[in-house]
């Protein structure tokens, strides 16, 4: 392989640049040059047709505003929640479902199932699942003596109540991530620790963990820079409320569009750019580093 | 021994229930909730319905809002059919060349693609853009948006490692040029992914809801997704309607899933590993 990389430049001009070009033109549409203007448009009063520099007015704004730092507060909130939950449980699913057991191929439909249903549909079910008084989950808990239960209403629990319904959602594409990694690894190494008398405990220790952590990154990133930039399952549950409770930056940002205030939106949407880019890069430069040591 | 194997008996017995109990109920639910008279629905419980009237709740779901819903089918479909056919073409080139290049060019803009899938995209500034293309609120603009094209990328540059440069080399002693080459021998290789790329791409646009409510508003425009969220704002007490709704337009996503799991399921698991 590393001689043909070596080969002269010459033959790779069958491989022309123009090629690139339908691609690159809508790339550059939609994404790059959206993505470059809104920071410039971020530090101004803005109505599509005209603008004023304003400064910083919007970032200060966005975070002296409670209804809008609020925002920022939950997208971590939320993105590291829905992200713990899948890598752990996920994890815990796919050592079940590599046992060998008869009815895998069908707990891995199942799982999978809910991620092709769109959120909006799986948001509205949920939502009625949730309702106080007639939802089928506080119907089940009352059979066990437990009170009602304000899943989306109360204030202290109704962002948790959303994050679960994303791992719901979510786990399945974890769990296939992590069976396609354990399902990788050599047999061999399994068997001669089993010669040697090492446990269940131990096997997973020292064996699966370690080779399966390429397939734990992918699903911490997956899972991380999904839950940051979620928005349709709040807006199918909650749409932010109660008050503002479970509004996130996205959220914040459609808001403030819908009021008109563009510059202010994109200030949001940059705020979320750089709490991405700030979170998930390091953790991606990370396990690059990482992948190449095993 | 004996012990041991009933209580894994046991043990997979409760794991069947569990997953009865989380992920069956909700389905069972939305189908059962169909059938139902309004009233009983709004119990939102799961027993069984009185009087089964499935075929009438969902001739009230299209004809609503003068047949909102088969407006929205219509354009749906055609969205996600512009998108798929233009993904394909376009970024199999692209990845045609980014994988075979290996040139500071291509490894800068092979970073941009990367950093597309995790960063998120600018609304208004995207809006802006599509408004001084004079395309903004039009088709043509939300199937630019639509377009996925570092997912895309990566699935067709992965595949790509996999064919041997041989071929490439080949045919060019045979005298084919570029054109030739990818149309006639590259791309027909690349069929299993470009089978995975359509599928799992037709998902992601028929299921968003995102990108129409900001770039495709009002209700003549409506895509699915946005038709079920007006219809469930319109007829948020009607759970039997809101519920056969959902099992309408789910019902082209299941049939997906059924015929083409394979490609789901590797698109969705290889993109994101790969990524």
């Amino acid at each position: 392989m590393r001689q043909m990389s070596r080969r002269p430049k010459k033959k790779e001009k069958i491989y022309r640049r123009t090629l690139m070009i339908p691609a690159a033109v809508i790339y550059i549409i939609i994404f790059i040059i959206p993505t470059f203007s809104s920071f410039f448009f971020s530090f101004t009063r803005w109505t599509l047709k005209d603008w004023e520099w304003i400064g910083l007015d919007n970032f200060i704004t966005f975070f002296r505003e409670p209804s809008l730092a609020i925002g920022v507060k939950n997208t971590l909130f939320y993105g590291f929640v829905t992200c713990g939950f899948k890598v752990v449980l996920a994890l815990f699913l796919a050592l079940l479902l590599t046992q060998g057991w008869k009815m895998e191929g069908y707990l891995r439909t199942l799982i999978f199932f809910p991620t092709i249903i769109s959120t909006m549909a799986v948001g509205l079910i949920f939502k009625s699942f949730m309702h106080p008084s007639n939802g089928i989950i506080n119907q089940a808990l009352s059979l066990f003596g437990i009170g009602k239960v304000y899943w989306l209403t109360d204030k202290r629990i109704a962002m948790f109540s959303v994050a679960m319904v994303d791992v719901w959602q979510g786990l399945g594409t974890a769990t296939l991530m992590y069976i396609a990694g354990i399902k990788a690894i050599d047999h061999t190494y399994v068997e001669a620790a089993q010669i040697d008398g090492a446990d269940v405990w131990q096997r997973f220790k020292y064996i699966t963990l370690p080779l399966i952590r390429p397939a734990m990154n992918s699903v911490l990133i997956l899972s991380l820079t999904g839950g940051l930039r979620n928005f349709e399952l709040v807006w199918a549950m909650t749409k932010g409320g109660p008050g503002f409770t479970t509004d996130l930056l996205t959220t914040v940002i459609y808001k403030q569009y819908a009021n008109g205030l563009y510059g202010l939106s994109t200030a949001g949407n940059v705020i979320l750019f750089l709490l991405v880019s700030l979170i998930a890069f390091p953790v991606y430069a990370n396990v690059t580093r990482k992948e190449e040591v095993y | 021994m004996k012990k041991k194997k009933r209580s894994r008996l046991l043990f997979q017995t409760a794991v069947f229930l569990a997953s009865v109990v989380i992920y069956i109920i909700p389905f069972y639910f939305i189908i059962l909730t169909s059938c139902k008279s309004r009233k009983e629905a709004a119990r939102l419980d799961l027993a069984w319905p009185s009087r089964w009237q499935f075929y009438e709740n969902c001739r009230k779901v299209f004809e609503a809002n003068n047949h909102m819903v088969v407006r929205a089918l219509g354009n749906s479909l055609i969205i996600t059919v512009c998108s798929v056919t233009i993904i394909v073409l376009v970024t199999s080139l692209l990845a045609f060349v980014i994988q075979r290049r290996d040139d500071r060019s291509t490894r800068a803009f092979n970073l941009l693609i990367l950093a597309g899938l995790i960063v998120p995209s600018s609304i208004v500034p995207t809006y802006w853009v599509l408004d001084m293309l004079h395309i903004a609120k039009t088709m043509v603009g939300l199937v630019m948006v639509a377009l996925n094209i570092s997912f895309a990328t990566i699935l067709y540059r992965g595949f790509m490692g996999s064919i041997p440069r041989a071929i490439d080399e080949a045919a060019i002693i045979d005298g084919c040029g570029t054109g030739r080459l990818f149309l006639d021998i590259v791309f027909p290789l690349l069929k299993p992914v470009s089978a995975t790329v359509a599928v799992v791409t037709t998902l992601h646009v028929y299921n968003d809801f995102v990108n129409p409510l900001y770039y495709l508003p009002g209700a003549k425009n409506a895509t699915i997704q946005l038709s079920i969220y007006n219809f469930s704002g319109q007829y948020g007490s009607d759970w039997n309607l809101v519920c056969a709704d959902i099992l309408l337009i789910s019902i082209p996503v299941v049939v997906m899933y059924i015929i083409f799991n394979r490609q789901i399921v590797d698109g969705m698991v290889m993109g994101s590993v790969k990524g």
